[in-house]
């Protein structure tokens, strides 16, 4: 809209008032050879399962933007409400927003309720919103929770199709996870019990496949506590490096020394740590 | 709305091309909207454009169809005259309206949406035309 006035109300939501001129751009662009920035490839291990009173989720902590590893320690296990709790695959804004959206509906049912929200109710809400944008919001998700029909497992897709199961994997480790699941999985599992497994899920998707990597998140959710343990597991330890190669003071001769101060009157100062992680 | 075809993407009106080009110098925004063409004029930018347009639409159609198959022809008169009565309640076009009526008979007073969280029409930096968006609305253009 290149006026500053309107002639009709406006509405809110997503406009597409670009998406003509970016296609015509891009058109021009590849005529002359060169070529826009395409969307980058993601790589994500989620996974989760249902034990005897609750249900575990886990997470990888590698964000993957194509060939670059983005972020060695991201957070994949949103909060959806007291009791759900969701872990997220594919474009991380979008698995960012839709979490934070659905969490907030889903408190305002709660109040409206007066009750626990339940993880259909999520998962319904979850697959109308994902299924109104056609696969344009890409978030693949992991929903877990435990309510007053007991705990409860589904795996939403992008496209607003969603599965009820006792164990489910997502994103590009999602078969390397799956393998694990379907070798060692068994109905009733204790706590730990399940809580190596999901481990063991996660750390095969972190070592077959490369968009997913570093540590193991997991969040156990039971009746009566929710344990977000993050990280659960390293596991690629980095090692210690054995040799010291920094020259000692002193090494090079210094031949001429010159100390200009600067007369400057410090107003204020302030330390900030720089996450290095 | 949800068929991909591209019969579905057809938009209801075609605007003719030179009579009334859209720009804010009165000639063809090319930049914007590429080459004249039948294709850029009926084919949406994206395909999501006509269902998201048409979406709140939609949505109250079926809820509608529903509740007259449950509760009888009765009902959904009922609740459009209820919707009609709380469409006039609001300020003039080029005000924002909070809509709560509405949004109260609607059911989504209490519901967040991607509508709520961006491009809100209350922070807008484009200010109407009042005497425009008047006429739009009383439909006297």
């Amino acid at each position: 809209m290149a006026s500053l006035t309107a002639s009709l109300t406006p509405l809110g939501g997503f406009t597409f008032e670009n998406c003509k001129r970016n296609g015509f751009l891009e058109d021009k662009a590849n005529e002359a050879g060169c070529h826009l920035p395409a969307a980058r490839k993601t790589g994500t291990t989620i996974c989760g399962v249902v034990f005897k009173d609750g249900v575990v989720l886990g997470a990888d902590t590698r964000a993957t933007e194509d060939m670059v590893v983005a972020d060695k320690n991201c957070s994949k296990i949103h909060y959806i409400s007291p009791n759900i709790y969701c872990c997220g695959a594919g474009t991380a804004a979008d698995t960012e927003m839709t979490t934070q959206i659905i969490s907030s509906n889903l408190e305002l049912h709660a109040l409206s309720t007066g009750r626990l929200p339940r993880v259909a109710t999520a998962n319904r809400m979850f697959k109308q919103m994902l299924f109104r944008y056609q696969g344009y919001i890409g978030a693949a998700l992991v929903l877990g929770g435990v309510d007053c029909k007991g705990p409860h497992l589904y795996s939403i897709y992008p496209y607003g199709s969603t599965d009820k199961l006792p164990y489910v994997t997502m994103g590009s480790g999602s078969l390397a996870a799956i393998s694990v699941f379907e070798d060692r999985f068994k109905p009733g599992m204790s706590e730990e019990e399940a809580k190596v497994l999901v481990r063991d899920a996660i750390a095969a998707g972190i070592f077959n496949d490369l968009g997913s990597g570093s540590n193991i998140d997991l969040c156990v959710i039971t009746n009566e506590k929710v344990d977000y343990i993050r990280p659960h597991d390293e596991a690629n330890k980095k090692g210690s490096r054995s040799g010291d190669y920094k020259y000692k003071r002193g090494t090079t001769a210094v031949l001429t020394k010159l100390v200009t101060p600067l007369n400057l009157d410090l107003m204020e100062e302030s330390v900030q740590t720089m996450d290095t992680s | 709305m949800n068929s991909r075809g591209i019969q579905s993407q057809l938009k209801e009106s075609v605007p003719v091309a030179g009579f009334c080009p859209p720009g804010a110098y009165g000639v063809h925004d090319t930049l914007r909207h590429g080459f004249n063409n039948v294709n850029t004029e009926i084919i949406p930018g994206h395909p999501l454009e006509l269902s998201e347009k048409n979406f709140q639409l939609n949505q109250d159609k079926m809820n509608f169809s529903s509740l007259r198959n449950i509760q009888g022809l009765h009902a959904p008169l009922k609740l459009q005259m209820e919707y009609r009565a709380a469409r006039q309640i609001q300020r003039l076009p080029f005000l924002q309206s909070s809509n709560l009526a509405l949004d109260t008979l609607r059911g989504t007073d209490e519901s967040i949406g991607f509508e709520d969280i961006l491009n809100d029409p209350a922070q807008s930096e484009i200010m109407g035309e009042p005497h425009m968006m008047v006429e739009c609305k009383l439909g006297l253009f």
